[in-house]
């Protein structure tokens, strides 16, 4: 029936490019002078994008109360939030003194209550049309100087592995916020060792978080009930492939397997799986060292490698570090 | 531990806020202090580990624990809707961009969003996903996304003329869109540099769209009308989205005697 010809595609085009100009702060009298400092690959205590904020040198007291002035208050005390949020990730100690502090102020200015919603479209392009719309208005219009900062460039220092399965994204479970990790996701989170002719993919994205953003952690992160460490762990690979492409991509996990099968051979599947989507963690770490930039960065003790596991299923996660060392050589 | 009485207590101020709108430059201030004289006294240096471990509690409490319905469903299985191809550049994280949630979108990042040509050796891991996502998963969609200031997109560009390059991987890698580096540079005129990027940027987006037909099963599920391929351009300095659609269309032969 359909000889399916590749020639007969075209493109069409619905934009979604909604209002985006921002409004640059029409008061009179003031000045706006973006004090922000240039992103420095050297390692600050802190993220050089946090504290970034434009320096409004005339306050706007001169204003007189029209409409667009309680928005551009409110926009102000979003972002004084968005900042402290971000140190508190940063200093989760200071959760408790600050929750004191918050309840402290709004003590002192009075109470009361309120809330809001989102809406969805089953249609796909309604959908995706949704969701930006509600990242403009919820997160890029309240956060200009975050925004602002990362426009100009990105210093994330987390290069992430993550398997491609819908619910193990790392933005949702680990909180990560745009600019905090470089992430790399594919079938069953797999770093492939060194190869430039079969493994061009992480090959690269490794090169390019350690060579040039300068990463200072890798982390890979396997996840429960992995749908790729279950085939990894079904595949005979002494048959031919079955699959196109799955058993010749998982079988970078064969080491893990093996270990499992050897360890826990008299398990039930389940558990193997379990130990498997670990022990993949493992080998992934193992086949960074096969990396030179990434053994170099390890021996300059500027990266450093952590596994991690997430189980969906208990809601828990674990997170180990790869120890690594040059115990000093002694010649006789 | 610590994390639901500081989300509380931003929760409480906020909505004195709403009802007192004229406290919001008070307050403001005040917050910026505090978080001033939070970060003179806890000092220490950034903490990887626990930067992590608040990120879990964080998720913990405030989705996985409060929505035990979607999360139980989820522990059952995934059934996504959506494939993403995005960049693995920490701007673009499609769950923030597109506010996708946990089970929505089977996603793969790599440098430069870019979907390889049906190729069972060198791009294994590409094939591995679609293969799984479009046979195994069924989804509906299947979403390439590009961005502005991408750097892979700059280092395809900047590739010189003569082929030669400096780096183990990453000019390998995104050499899978030189047809629209090509294109670019073909039809470049007098274009600056910057500009020809976004154009590239977007071009490259067709490439891989175009490579996705290269796989077997994609084309079936799309001439089948099960699956259709779409091709977006997320800009990050104008806070801009665009969407678009493959049409593909199978053409009834001509047979002539």
């Amino acid at each position: 029936m359909s000889t399916s010809s590749i020639n007969g595609w075209c493109l069409s085009s619905i934009s979604t490019a909604s209002s985006s100009v921002r409004r640059a702060a029409l008061r009179p009298n003031s000045v706006v002078c973006a004090a922000l400092n240039a992103i420095s690959s050297s390692s600050s205590s802190f993220p050089p994008l946090i504290q970034d904020r434009p320096v409004i040198a005339q306050p706007s007291q001169i204003i007189t109360p029209t409409l667009p002035l309680s928005e551009e208050m409110g926009k102000e005390y979003e972002e004084a939030i968005e900042e402290l949020q971000r140190l508190l990730r940063e200093k989760g100690e200071l959760k408790a003194t600050a929750a004191e502090k918050v309840g402290q102020i709004t003590a002192s200015l009075g109470t009361a209550s309120s809330s809001g919603g989102i809406a969805t479209s089953d249609e796909a392009s309604e959908r995706i049309k949704a969701g930006f719309i509600h990242f403009k208005k919820e997160k890029y219009d309240k956060n200009p100087a975050l925004y602002g900062e990362l426009a100009k460039g990105q210093a994330p220092k987390f290069m992430v592995f993550a398997c491609s399965d819908s619910r193990v994204c790392p933005s949702h479970v680990l909180d990560f916020q745009p600019g905090e990790a470089f992430v790399v996701r594919n079938v069953a989170n797999m770093v492939p060792p060194y190869d430039q002719a079969k493994y061009a993919g992480a090959g690269s994205a490794i090169e390019y978080a350690v060579n040039f953003l300068k990463v200072s952690e890798i982390v890979v992160i396997g996840h429960s009930a992995c749908g790729g460490i279950k085939g990894l762990l079904s595949f005979n690979f002494d048959e031919p492939n079955t699959t196109d492409f799955i058993e010749e991509w998982v079988k970078i996990g064969i080491p893990a397997k093996s270990k499992v099968k050897s360890q826990y051979g008299d398990a039930p599947f389940a558990e193997q799986c379990f130990h498997c989507e670990k022990e993949a963690v493992n080998v992934s770490l193992g086949n960074l060292l096969t990396y030179p930039f990434v053994r170099e960065g390890l021996v300059n003790n500027t990266l450093k490698l952590k596994g991690g596991y997430y189980d969906f299923v208990k809601g828990s996660f674990e997170l180990w570090g790869l120890q690594f060392g040059l115990s000093s050589s002694f010649s006789v | 531990m610590a994390g639901e009485p500081i989300d509380d207590a931003i929760a409480a101020l906020s909505n004195l806020l709403k009802e007192k709108a004229e406290l919001g430059t008070v307050a403001a201030a005040k917050i910026k202090q505090l978080t001033a004289e939070l970060e003179a006294a806890g000092s220490s240096p950034f903490n990887p580990d626990e930067r992590i471990r608040t990120g879990f509690d964080h998720f913990k409490k405030e989705k996985f624990e409060k929505n035990p319905d979607l999360y139980g469903n989820l522990a059952g299985g995934q059934s996504p809707k959506f494939m993403v191809f995005a960049c693995s550049d920490s701007r673009v994280c499609p769950s923030h961009v597109l506010d996708f949630q946990p089970g929505e979108a089977f996603v793969v990042r790599n440098i430069a969003n870019m979907v390889p040509p049906y190729e069972k050796t060198k791009y294994a891991g590409t094939g591995a996903a679609i293969e799984y996502a479009v046979l195994h998963l069924k989804v509906e969609n299947i979403v390439v996304i590009g961005h502005s200031r991408c750097g892979g997109i700059k280092g395809l560009m900047s590739i010189p003329d003569d082929g030669t390059t400096a780096s183990d991987f990453i000019e390998q890698w995104v050499q899978i869109c030189n047809p629209a580096r090509s294109k670019v540079k073909g039809g470049a005129g007098d274009s600056s540099f910057p500009d020809q990027c976004t154009t590239c940027e977007k071009e490259a987006v067709n490439v891989s769209l175009g490579n996705l037909l290269t796989y077997p099963f994609v084309r079936e599920a799309v001439v089948s009308k099960k699956l259709a391929l779409k091709g977006a351009h997320y800009d990050f300095v104008n806070g801009s989205f665009d969407l678009w659609d493959l049409d593909f269309k199978v053409t009834p032969s001509v047979s002539l005697v």
